[in-house]
């Protein structure tokens, strides 16, 4: 252990801490920059360098942020007033007259926020595009007239627009190729699909050719595919556990699984964002304690958690998860919805990055709508799991079967990714993606932003804070023919409204220069450089012991 | 050339108001109101720091010059 400065070091549960530091100053056009080489306190478990970082919120910008939150809601309530007492034409959904004495449908923070907030900068969401979204697009000029309450097509068409914005991670979306003309002949020849279940008529060569594959791919003894990536953890969570199981879920988990682990009637406790201290602490408590009241152990223990994190491009980590799940004995599910393909050296998702055994994770879920262009998802693990979700689990049993098209689209594009079609174009594209993101992860540092995440995580969420600032990012970066993804409340905290770029091997690097130019641009004339290089490893960030005891049993 | 610098510059100040206040997302009516409530009061703390700042200044360089430098006078006033 050597050069660690300033922050604190708690105990923790394995030994061997590791953790280097290193201050450099770099004289790259005068900038002071602070390289850290933080190899995680558990750095024997890990194969490769592990640099994650969260720089905090400066003082000065969060109060600002607020002030700015306190104008919006200040002239949102005056015109909720203007609306009730009939002085402006109310536009949004409102209660029919005979129901005007039942419990209020739009009176609650999220309507109001959505009516006095999010509309003034709705332009900057859910815009039209006309063309295959892949590295460049099209979009649908559109104006709006009443501020942003209707829209009108102007009937233009914004042509070439760099697209920073799509889950695209390998450069699969594409209208021609390989992946197209095996896609568009499985569609003659068995047409677009059964509309039947699995169970019954719907299942067809092509699906027992792709979970082979899919098994084959990640590893595993058996594999299942579904139509639905939503639905493959929203429906598959509740067949694994019930009622006297204890699920432990990351605080930053997705709607779908978070949706299942509710369904599912098991009890459910959140640790802090890749903190595992605070896992091992609910770990050790769920072991000591057992079930509220009755004090009999919990049946399982269910670990859930994501590959990477779609909205803090942070990694799981996941040899210390792994350590944690067998020194407890506990199960864990993966969630590899955004990191199958767009991590490791051969584009097998995140235990591939850390160089692990897929047998050490007893879930893995993934999608197929990011990486290899299609749509659905997948659970693989050993056999004897999968036989059993194939008899218990709602989406296998009621869901109609994928569609022959979309499948045999998959099964090119992961026979391209594992180097099965004689051609080293998917290795290629691997690296591509890997390239691209230490790029320009590294010149948006360098350039000052706040970037959260892992360096090595295709999604890169640049930190906006102020919420004129998140339309205002969005219009401008527009302007300049470069299509962007910005977040707010309720995706994120609310103060720390961000814009996400999601890389692709798509990408060349001249887009990337290109793109990079403009947000330097933008990122001057909208004051977003916030940095000051002080970075905080997430591991280190305080943890207050206090603050999951709200956890109710 | 150089007034067309001070005019950017000036456009910059507004611009980054708009986008801190978030006045920048207000409808035009909004944007007026808000402007003439923002003005209003920036011209009142003006007017009041100046009305009132030099006479608190006085009284104050009034207090301590009595306690410091105020000390040796009266004693030897109350020798006499």
């Amino acid at each position: 252990m050597k050069g660690r400065r300033g922050w604190a070091c708690a105990p923790r549960p394995l030994p061997e801490e590791e953790g280097s530091v290193s201050t450099t100053g770099l004289s790259r056009r005068g900038v002071f920059v602070l390289q850290i080489n933080h190899i995680v306190h558990n750095g024997g478990l890990y194969k490769r360098p592990f640099n994650e970082a969260f720089e905090e919120t400066p003082m000065l910008v969060a109060v600002l942020t607020y002030v700015g939150y306190g104008v919006l809601t200040l002239f949102g309530y005056l015109r909720d007033f203007m609306r009730q007492w009939k002085i402006e034409k109310c536009q949004n959904a409102t209660e029919r007259e005979e129901q005007k004495d039942f419990v209020p449908l739009y009176q609650d923070f999220e309507n109001f926020y959505n009516r006095n907030l999010y509309m003034r900068i709705r332009d900057s969401w859910n815009r039209p595009i006309c063309s295959v979204p892949g590295a460049k697009v099209d979009m649908m000029e559109r104006v709006s007239h009443d501020y942003n309450w209707t829209f009108t097509y102007t009937g233009r068409v914004i042509k070439d627009i760099i697209n920073m914005g799509s889950y695209n991670y390998l450069g699969f979306a594409q209208n021609a190729g390989t992946c197209q003309e095996a896609a568009a002949e499985v569609l003659s020849q068995y047409g677009a699909g059964v509309c039947s279940t699995r169970r019954e008529m719907g299942n067809l060569d092509k699906h027992e050719e792709l979970e082979k594959l899919v098994a084959r791919f990640l590893g595993v003894e058996s594999a299942m595919a579904y139509g639905m990536g939503f639905a493959t953890n929203s429906m598959n969570i509740p067949a694994l556990v019930g009622k006297g199981c204890l699920i432990l879920s990351d605080e930053l988990n997705h709607a779908s699984l978070v949706l299942g682990a509710r369904l599912s009637g098991a009890t459910i406790r959140i640790f802090k964002h890749n903190n595992m201290q605070s896992l091992e602490k609910l770990l050790k408590d769920a072991i000591v304690h057992g079930q509220p009241r009755t004090r009999r152990p919990w049946k399982k223990i269910l670990i859930l958690v994501e590959g990477i994190y779609s909205m803090e491009g942070s990694i799981v980590r996941l040899p210390e998860v792994i350590a944690l799940k067998k020194k407890y004995k506990s199960y864990l599910y993966l969630d590899e919805a955004h990191s199958i393909g767009a991590l490791g050296p051969n584009g097998r998702g995140v235990v591939d990055y850390f160089g692990l055994s897929p047998e050490d994770v007893d879930v893995m879920m993934g999608t197929f709508t990011k990486s290899f262009g299609a749509a659905g998802g997948y659970i693989g693990g050993k056999k004897e799991l999968i036989d059993y979700l194939r008899t218990h689990s709602h989406s296998a049993v009621y869901a109609t079967s994928m569609s022959p098209p979309v499948v045999e689209q998959i099964i090119t594009s992961m026979k391209c990714i594992m180097g099965e079609d004689g051609t080293s174009v998917g290795k290629a594209r691997v690296q591509q993606l890997a390239e691209n993101t230490r790029y320009f992860r590294r010149r948006l540092k360098e350039m000052g932003f706040i970037i959260y995440g892992n360096e090595d995580s295709p999604v890169v969420p640049l930190m906006l804070y102020m919420p004129a600032k998140i339309g205002a990012f969005g219009r401008e970066m527009l302007k300049r023919n470069i299509g962007v993804v910005v977040v707010g409340f309720p995706a994120t905290p609310i103060i720390e409204s961000r814009a996400r770029f999601c890389l692709s091997a798509a990408h060349t690097k001249e887009m990337l220069d290109t793109a990079l130019k403009e947000i330097n641009e933008v990122g001057d004339l909208l004051q977003l450089k916030y940095s000051r290089h002080r970075l905080v490893p997430l591991l280190d960030r305080p943890f207050d012991e206090t603050t999951y005891e709200e956890t109710e049993d | 050339m150089d007034i067309k610098r001070v005019k950017d510059y000036i456009y910059w100040l507004y611009y980054q108001y708009l986008l801190i206040t978030c006045s920048y997302v207000l409808e035009p009516w909004e944007q007026s109101m808000f402007h003439t409530i923002t003005v209003t009061v920036v011209a009142m703390v003006v007017y009041t720091a100046y009305v009132f700042v030099p006479i608190h200044v006085r009284l104050a360089l009034e207090f301590f010059s009595q306690i410091f430098g105020g000390q040796p006078e009266s004693t030897v006033s109350i020798m006499n």
